[in-house]
């Protein structure tokens, strides 16, 4: 039915004696929002960095549309539609939100000039609930302030699959409820989202399927119900005595 | 809000001022309006990589330079003049692509120590290899026929033609891609690459812009003084007087370089004028009273907060 | 045996870069300033050695205490008042601010002391060594600059304020959650930068002759020596003098001695683009 849109196959990466990412290989679907979940150091923010560019892996491909992408430079993967947000956000400081945003529609999305680039700025600062603060410079924002502008200018390059490095990390719940209908209404225009997430109300609510690392290695896929009783992924988690009991107890419950 | 034109009519006023300057000021003063005129380019040159793309860089004399010796070169190998200032702008522009290439890859004090050693190295070079640029003796160039004053004006006109076409440029560059591209870069330059900038591609043109018209203000420089040698023509020293120039206008703007560079060499020819000595000195104090005092440059000052504690505004109501 | 005395001559030279560089290395790796002024302060410490001996007849072994514990405050000072003002700004406002102030200190030198070369002449006569011939006033000055520079390792291995530096220099926030008063050691590495470059002038007036035109040459080593051995660290400016003294050295008597200081340039900028961190590729000052 829907055909891939972004695959690593049998990604490596090892940083000195550290194996960062181990043999991992996993598919995206045109369309579909997925989650990325982990313990810390599990790897997720190395993976997106092989996604896009940041580092070559030691082994590996990365595909994107059938397209061997595996040495592609940051700012090819962001012509090419690959967008992601960074879990410490990187804006322009001394730009305004208009123009931090226009910068993505420039350069991302291949505006013919920098006024057509301010236009469509516009429109996804409006899709965004930004449109208040175009004028103001980035670094007046709050940090859900900012984090909203991060997914706005990954709006701006017109990406075909977004990467969003815990967007909610830090946000109270009031604004992490409106982070998630921004989300929802960014894939209900077709965008594929990776989501990376700490937060299983996140996960629960958003993704479709569900990826689990650990270790720098992929140890569990599903749907989000059946990834919680994954005792692989509990393990992970909260270590093996506890998975033990736990898993005993859902075997007799 | 600024208006649109008042930068573009201040720099035609300001050329007005310095083209007409034989016909109202002495020898001297046309004299002064050459080197307004001449560092003026520099400046706006160096604000593409230095404003800008905020890399700091001093290799303004290293360019200067090997604009000297270039044109200097074709001259005496018997190109006509102009052709000979053209040459050693291609010649200086294909260098600063290459250096560039290879030295962007550094950021920071890295990039700002091999920016002063490319000067260093230029001028070792030159002034080693004596049977083409005649090493510590220096060079002389064929002069032009005609008097003083009336070779002065022509040079005048030639500087000043050099300095519309490096403002020229800047405006093309700061509302093109290029521009916006770079002031990413200046702010962030991960989230540059991240947008989709291209960044080693960005900084190496605006180090190559950064260079060429140094190339061509030294090719003519070197053809208006008659005469050429390593130390005068790759002095460290103006690779951190440009900068400097720069930053008192208001580095990255259009005006700023152009505003800088006049109070800057008004006010060393009053302290040449006036204390001969010391002359390094009060430079060296004037640079350690704008990093004091106008972080920003002039143009960043808030002239009407000045005009309303000097009661000359009135207080604005507050905005709501 | 040509070599070989080219070889020793350039480990004297060595030593005596070594000396030179390693203040300029301390101030740019545990404040991230480049010292545009530390050329001109050999100079200054140059010009106050020679005056105490030409003046008052004072050894330049005892001037160099005096002279050192002089620029120290003057550092401390001048780290305190101004460039502690700009500390966390880019490199372009640190870098011309201290050039700034050394259009100063450089402009004064030459008005009161003119650029006339003058030097302290012990005339100590050579030693031979197995037909190497090696000026006894070099060798003085080679062992007072590793003693120094041995000092300085010393006093950052085991003192508590050499620690403290070390620890500003990993990790300057970490530094301040410990109660280490980062500003004042900025100050007194500034200071100790100073010292160095004092001590260099003291030892450099037996050596060579002071003159303002060297403060830039004197300065361009201090560059080259820290890219070679790589920032902030005793051992890496060692081994940068050193590596540069045998380089100014051989090229010297292969492509004549005006080339020596090309070289060493080019070195420079070769190890810039090839391998930033240095050759001994230590980051930390240990």
């Amino acid at each position: 039915m829907s055909t891939t849109i972004l695959a690593a196959e049998r990604l490596n990466q090892r940083f000195g004696g550290i194996q960062a990412i181990d043999d991992l290989s996993f598919a995206l679907k045109e369309g579909e929002v997925v989650a990325l979940i982990g313990p810390n150091g599990a790897g997720k923010t190395t993976l997106v960095n092989l996604l896009t560019g940041v580092h070559q892996p030691t082994s590996g491909r990365v595909r994107f549309e059938g397209v061997d992408v595996t040495s592609q430079k940051p700012y090819q993967a962001a012509r090419r539609g690959l967008a992601r947000t960074f879990q410490i956000v990187q804006p322009f400081p001394r730009m305004t939100v208009l123009e931090n945003v226009a910068a993505g529609a420039l350069f991302g999305g291949a505006s013919p000039s920098v006024a057509a680039a301010m236009d469509t700025a516009r429109e996804q600062l409006e899709f965004m609930e930004l449109a208040q603060f175009a004028d103001r410079p980035a670094s007046a924002l709050t940090l859900a302030g900012r984090k909203r502008l991060e997914l706005a200018k990954s709006m701006a390059m017109r990406p075909k699959v977004l990467m969003l490095d815990e967007v909610n990390a830090g946000l109270n719940s009031s604004e992490i409820d409106g982070a998630l209908r921004l989300i929802r209404k960014i894939a209900e225009r077709g965008i594929t989202i990776l989501v990376i997430e700490h937060l299983m109300k996140v996960v629960m609510s958003l993704a479709e399927r569900v990826l689990v690392l650990h270790h720098g290695q992929l140890i569990a896929e599903g749907g989000p119900k059946e990834i919680v009783r994954n005792s692989k992924v509990v393990e992970a988690y909260l270590g093996q005595k506890f998975a033990d009991r736990f898993g005993g107890e859902a075997a007799n419950g | 809000m600024k208006s649109r034109w008042l930068p573009y009519a201040l720099f035609a006023a300001w050329v007005v001022v310095l083209a007409t300057t034989p016909l109202w000021g002495s020898n001297y003063i046309v004299r002064v309006a050459i080197m307004i005129a001449m560092f003026t380019g520099l400046t706006l040159s160096w604000n593409f990589i230095g404003g800008f793309a905020g890399y700091p860089s001093f290799s303004t004399a290293a360019f200067f330079g090997i604009g000297c010796y270039a044109g200097a070169l074709a001259q005496r190998a018997g190109v006509p003049m102009v052709l000979a200032w053209i040459v050693a702008t291609v010649v200086v522009g294909a260098i600063a692509a290459a250096l560039g290439a290879i030295i962007l890859k550094m950021r920071g004090h890295y990039f700002a120590i091999a920016s002063i050693g490319i000067v260093e190295v230029a001028r070792l070079i030159i002034s080693s290899w004596g049977s083409l640029t005649g090493g510590g003796d220096g060079l002389n160039v064929p002069l032009m026929s005609g008097g003083p004053n009336a070779v002065a004006r022509i040079f005048l006109l030639v500087m000043i033609v050099i300095m519309i076409m490096s403002f020229i440029v800047t405006v093309i560059v700061d509302r093109s891609r290029l521009g916006f591209g770079l002031r990413c870069i200046q702010q962030n330059e991960d989230a540059a690459n991240m947008v989709g900038v291209n960044n080693r591609l960005y900084k190496v043109i605006a180090y190559t812009l950064s260079a060429l018209f140094c190339g061509t203000i030294g090719a003519a420089h070197a053809s208006w003084t008659g005469y050429i040698d390593p130390s005068d023509s790759f002095s460290i020293l103006m690779s951190v007087k440009v900068p400097v120039m720069c930053l008192l206008g208001g580095p990255g703007t259009l005006l700023g370089p152009v505003i800088g560079t006049a109070a800057f060499m008004m006010l060393e020819e009053v302290f040449w004028a006036n204390f001969l000595d010391y002359n390094r000195a009060i430079l060296g104090a004037v640079i350690v009273i704008l990093i004091f005092f106008l972080p920003g440059g002039l143009l960043a000052l808030r002239y009407r907060d000045i005009a309303r504690r000097f009661g000359l505004l009135r207080e604005p109501k507050m905005a709501a | 045996m040509v070599y070989v005395q080219t070889l020793v001559n350039g480990i004297v030279l060595g030593a005596l870069y070594a000396c030179l560089a390693v203040g300029f290395s301390l101030v740019w790796g545990v404040l991230n300033v480049i010292n545009m002024l530390h050329g001109s302060v050999i100079i200054f410490g140059g010009y106050l050695t020679f005056f105490a001996w030409h003046s008052y007849g004072i050894h330049p072994l005892f001037a160099l205490p005096v002279v050192a514990a002089f620029m120290f405050l003057i550092g401390y000072v001048t780290q305190l008042l101004m460039i502690n003002r700009v500390i966390d700004q880019p490199v372009l406002t640190t870098l011309t601010l201290t050039f700034g102030l050394d259009l100063i200190l450089y402009n004064f030198m030459t008005v009161y002391y003119t650029a006339t070369p003058r030097r302290v002449t012990l005339d100590l006569g050579a030693l031979d060594l197995f037909g190497i011939a090696v000026p006894v006033d070099r060798v003085f000055g080679m062992v007072l600059a590793l003693a120094l520079t041995g000092l300085l390792y010393l006093v950052l291995r085991r003192s508590r304020i050499g620690r403290a530096i070390v620890a500003v220099r990993m990790d300057s926030a970490a530094a301040a959650l410990m109660g280490i008063k980062v500003d004042r050691i900025y100050a007194i590495t500034f200071g100790i930068g100073a010292l160095m470059a004092g001590a260099t002038g003291a030892i450099f007036a037996m050596v060579y002759p002071v003159t303002t035109n060297l403060s830039g040459t004197y300065l361009g080593k201090a560059f080259v020596v820290c890219v070679i051995g790589g920032l902030g660290s005793v051992p890496g400016a060692l081994a940068g003098g050193i590596v540069l003294g045998i380089v100014e050295s051989f090229a010297g008597q292969f492509f004549g001695p005006q080339h020596a200081l090309t070289v060493g340039f080019l070195l420079m900028l070769i190890l810039l683009v090839v391998k930033p961190t240095g050759l001994t590729g230590i980051k930390g000052y240990e």
